[in-house]
């Protein structure tokens, strides 16, 4: 197990400079996630027009892994359709092992093709207690969705 | 400083090694580590003397009874109180629902004050929240001062006529903070409330002695003192005791039994419902003979030896904050701290990984640190099986940490 796969440097830029981090205004839907054993706590907001989540927020305060997964899912969730985010979700937590799947989501001869920056996230696996971190806004963004 | 380095090889578990590294256990605040006197007197009794107590008119129930009765006499004179003012329960978290739902169910009112302290372990307050739905007291809370010492000015001025309970850790397993408990104790007897101590962290780590205290109920848990999980202790003052009623009723407890009342048995035996955790008393009474072998006085010159060493090594650490007592002279060995904008529980992954385990969190202890203005912190805690090899292996790791994080 290699902490620099754990830590690369696309979480810990994300960690320190996190994206879509400010709260939108009147936003359509919005949940707060929290993990109690840790602290780790996000909130996350979407705004939607017709099926698309047009805007995203996530603001919180926790680890490096559960901020960085907020920013990076920020990003990848603005501007797509929800079936696309309910795609995006799924392949996320068979990435993280959180969910099974026949096929593989992620080619590793061709990084990044298939979650952009969130494949930085693979490192987590091999740290199952850390799992839960990366999980939280995602778990908070499908609550918001419901909403 | 007292030399303990020799005691290492009676603990088993710091043989083993983690992810590679050999096990630095930095976390004994949470739990400690059991040497293998207390694990054999476990196996011992299971092995020979294993039956119910008070219950069988046999040899072998005897037996068992004798030895359960023998740990309690144990307790009792580790702490100087009579054995009847001991019960064992599961922990201190369920000695403190004994009492608030014994005592303070029947003795509280609309108006009166449970004054806790801001820096109380969550087994110390969310009893008294509960308890308070049903008698509409109301709770209060004395905060810390900014070098993290009980406010006793605030304590003082909340100390009025309305505060029938004052809730106190003896130290506290954030802060490491030793609260001047007799101090406190005279205050709240000279304004007519009870003192309820939580000793979880100080009955481990320094001689406490009850009378000395002059607490009227005092928690602790095996567990933390080198005993098995599953055992704790209620002191009480006896005749606090007598006039308690029970949490829990069931067997073991009652002197008789109507269709719809019953009497209870004599004191400590009413606040022992149920078939009581017999081997674990068995292996807090061994782990009470270990650390008396040792001696209290060495157990904490030693960590006062231990902690101002791991104090001087972590202020060397650039952009490091440790919230807690600067002064041995007041703090006990849990050590809690931050590490530039590198979080608590990243720290613990990186530490982890060379072997070291060490705390990450709010400890259970919310209040104080959202008065501490930090959703978490790390926590290194130190016991008589620590060595000063451990708290280097910190410090590398916590440099470890920096360069992976890119802190300068
Ligand atoms: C100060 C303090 N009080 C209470 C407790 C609760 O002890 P237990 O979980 O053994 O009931 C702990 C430890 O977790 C503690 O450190």
């Amino acid at each position: 197990m290699s902490l620099n796969e754990l830590y690369r440097e696309v979480i810990l830029d994300h960690y320190r400079a996190p994206r879509h981090h400010d709260h939108l205004d009147s936003p359509d839907g919005s949940a707060e996630g929290k993990n109690p054993l840790c602290g780790d706590e996000v909130t996350v907001e979407i705004k939607v027009a017709g099926d698309t989540i047009v805007d995203i927020a996530a603001i919180g305060v926790g680890c490096s892994i559960s901020q960085a997964s907020a920013s990076m899912m920020t990003e990848a969730v603005a501007g797509k359709s929800r079936e696309e985010v309910a795609e995006l979700v799924r392949k996320f937590k068979v990435m993280m092992s959180i969910e099974d799947s026949a096929e593989p989501v992620v080619d590793p001869d061709r990084p990044g093709a298939s979650l952009g920056d969130l494949e930085a996230l693979q490192g987590v696996r091999k740290f199952p207690v850390r799992i839960k971190c990366a999980d939280l806004p995602w778990i908070t963004l499908t609550q918001a969705l419901e909403q | 400083m007292t030399d303990l380095a020799h005691i290492r090889a009676d603990f088993p578990i710091l043989r083993q090694e983690m992810n590679g590294y050999p096990l630095v256990y930095l976390d004994s605040a949470a739990t400690s580590q059991k040497p293998t006197a207390v694990l054999d007197a476990i196996t011992d009794f299971y092995e020979t003397a294993n039956a119910n107590v008070h219950r069988g008119a046999y040899a072998l129930s005897e037996i068992a009874t004798d030895r359960y009765e023998e740990a309690r006499t144990r307790v009792a004179g580790f702490i100087n109180a009579d054995r009847r003012e001991v019960a064992f329960n599961r922990g201190t978290t369920s000695a403190i629902n004994q009492v608030a739902y014994g005592w303070g169910l029947y003795n509280l009112k609309p108006g009166d004050r449970v004054l806790l302290t801001l820096m109380e372990h969550h087994a110390n307050i969310v009893p008294w929240q509960l308890v308070s739905r049903h008698t509409g007291a109301e709770l209060v809370y004395v905060p810390h001062t900014e070098s993290y010492e009980l406010d006793l000015e605030a304590y003082h001025s909340l100390l009025d006529e309305r505060v029938k309970v004052v809730g106190i850790t003896a130290m506290s397993n954030v802060l490491g903070t030793i609260n001047p408990v007799r101090q406190l104790a005279d205050a709240a007897h000279a304004a007519g409330a009870l003192v309820v101590v939580d000793a979880a962290q100080a009955v481990p780590h320094m001689a406490v002695d009850v009378k000395q205290m002059d607490a009227d109920f005092l928690a602790f848990s095996g567990h933390k003192m080198l005993g098995p999980t599953g055992i704790g202790v209620l002191y009480g003052k006896r005749e606090l005791l007598e006039a308690m009623e029970p949490a829990e009723g069931g067997g073991e407890m009652i002197s008789d039994v109507q269709l719809d009342s019953s009497t209870w048995a004599e004191v400590p035996h009413k606040f022992e419902a149920g078939t009581p955790p017999i081997a674990e008393a068995v292996g807090l009474g061994a782990a009470i003979s270990y650390l008396e072998k040792i001696g209290m006085d060495a157990v904490r010159s030693h960590e006062v030896d231990i902690t101002s060493y791991a104090l001087e090594r972590l202020g060397e650490i650039e952009n490091l904050t440790i919230y807690g007592p600067a002064d041995m002279t007041n703090r006990g060995g849990a050590v809690s701290f931050t590490l530039a904008d590198i979080h608590p529980h990243d720290l613990s992954t990186i530490l982890d990984q060379r072997g070291i385990a060490i705390r990450a969190g709010h400890h259970c202890a919310r209040p104080l640190a959202r008065s501490l203005n930090v959703p978490a912190t790390a926590r290194a805690s130190f016991y008589i099986y620590n060595v000063r090899a451990d708290v280097d292996a910190l410090i590398d790791g916590l440099h470890e940490a920096r360069e992976i994080f890119g802190v300068a």
